[in-house]
């Protein structure tokens, strides 16, 4: 009994030994030279595969940087900084404009806030429920709350809160872009790292319609524009969405808005 | 006449991926295009023909005469990982625009129960070293067949109008199957009519 364990263990052993000499002897004869470049690029982006830039994956974006001639500010996670890196490994002097955006969710109704139109009991994805009749919310634009956006985020930055709505983490954000693709209501956007308050609606219906289907949903009143005019609130189609070049004080027509739906992130988070 | 036994039996009755349904991740993965089935299916040939006859000398040198042949799955394995990196390698230095197209199915081969079956058919069905090497090759070969009857009528496939629901892997699993059913035609008596 004892020598089939001796047998079984020095063979493997050997075997296993001998093959992976085998092997590094033909990886040295079959060595394949590769750009030195394409391994330093690799360790200063930022290593998490998230895909922002199109390629599968960081290795893949650095091998196509030197190969391919890839644009050099694709990496969006790392921002200036690695693309400026990214640059000087290349030999290139690359800028970079435009502040750090991340993605947000423009929407806080619940299905306490906003009317559903049927019950859903089905998958928890977002786009199979929307593939029902545009979702159980009766309002379109929203957000539908089954978080297909937070399954897909590289870096778990979508959390929903116990009141039911979805808040992105704007220092765990990326700007992959992931959680705009997967959407189907289209309620994520991109806003400046250094935005302090958001319009959380993205519908573009008449007041009268959005009151009946959600109370904290954007009526389009102008009452925000009035109140903070220096706020660079603008308000098209039914929907105040804030101009983020202007930085007056947004207080005052955050607690003048009826639907309470323009929220200071900062008093949130 | 063994031998064209062998090779009609592990062709077209005992086909690996249309009879036995072995290997399948690399015919539904790599059958886009003719090109790269084509190396696809030579690679898995020559992994599979040296597999099988490096296993039946680990059966017949090592586990038989240490009577330890429970240790077949293991070594076996063992074995093919190691093939399948030096092909890997080989593949890589001797031409980088296979070694591309392949991508991600070539380690796979690794994991490949097309390589682990005829390994394991072959000790089963007690070949000599002669007879084990030939099914390996005629066995890549059914899978070289295959795979490239396949990627044909995807290259087709791709300019014909397909339902949304079924375009991409649907279609090409609905045709596999449709190929199975034709290579059912294949038997033992098509076998015994043609060399008696």
């Amino acid at each position: 009994m004892i020598d089939r364990v001796i047998y079984a263990f020095l063979s493997v052993g050997i075997l296993g030994g001998l093959l992976g000499l085998a092997l590094a002897y033909a990886a040295k004869i079959f060595a394949v030279k590769k750009d030195a470049r394409v391994g330093e690029l690799e360790e200063n982006l930022p290593g998490i595969n998230c895909g922002a830039c199109g390629y599968p994956g960081c290795a893949g974006y650095a091998e196509a940087i030197v190969l391919e001639d890839a644009e050099m500010t694709l990496c969006s996670p790392g921002g200036p900084d690695v693309a400026a890196k990214i640059g000087e490994i290349m030999g290139v002097e690359v800028s970079v404009s435009g502040e750090k955006m991340v993605a947000q969710v423009m929407c806080r109704g619940t299905r306490e806030t906003s009317k559903t139109k049927y019950e859903y009991d089905g998958v928890e994805d977002c786009n199979a429920m929307h593939s029902s009749f545009g979702g159980d919310k009766t309002c379109p634009y929203g957000c539908l709350g089954l978080g297909s956006c937070i399954k897909v985020c590289p870096v778990d930055a979508i959390t929903k809160t116990d009141a039911g709505y979805l808040v992105i983490d704007r220092d765990l954000c990326i700007a992959c872009g992931k959680c705009i693709d997967v959407c189907p209501t289209g309620v994520i956007k991109m806003i400046p790292y250094n935005a302090k308050d958001i319009v959380a609606c993205n519908s573009t219906d008449k007041g009268g319609l959005v009151r009946k289907y959600c109370s904290v949903g954007c009526i389009g009143c102008k009452i925000c524009d009035k109140k903070s005019p220096e706020g660079g609130f603008v308000i098209e189609n039914f929907l105040a969405t804030i101009d983020y070049s202007a930085d007056g004080n947004r207080a005052e027509a955050i607690e003048a808005c009826p639907a309470k739906c323009i929220i200071d992130l900062d008093a949130v988070e | 006449m063994t031998y064209i036994g062998i090779i009609i039996t592990f062709v077209f009755i005992n086909n690996f991926i249309l009879t036995q349904f072995l290997g399948l991740c690399p015919f539904i993965g790599v059958s886009k295009n003719v090109e790269s089935a084509v190396g696809m299916g030579f690679a898995v040939t020559f992994v599979m023909s040296i597999a099988a006859l490096a296993t039946w000398a680990i059966q017949n040198f090592i586990l038989i005469p240490m009577n330890i042949e429970f240790l077949q799955t293991i070594t076996f394995i063992l074995m093919i990982a190691a093939l399948v990196q030096f092909v890997e390698m080989f593949i890589q230095k001797s031409s980088p625009a296979l070694y591309k197209a392949l991508g991600i199915y070539l380690p796979l081969i690794t994991t490949n129960c097309a390589v682990l079956g005829i390994a394991l058919i072959s000790v089963r069905s007690n070949y000599n070293a002669i007879e084990s090497f030939v099914a390996g090759i005629a066995a890549g070969l059914g899978f070289l067949l295959a795979i490239v009857l396949m990627s044909t009528i995807r290259e087709k496939l791709d300019s014909e109008w397909v339902p949304a629901p079924l375009r991409g892997t649907p279609i090409a699993f609905i045709t596999g199957g449709l190929m199975a059913l034709a290579f059912m035609a294949f038997d033992k008596a098509l076998l015994n009519n043609l060399i008696g």
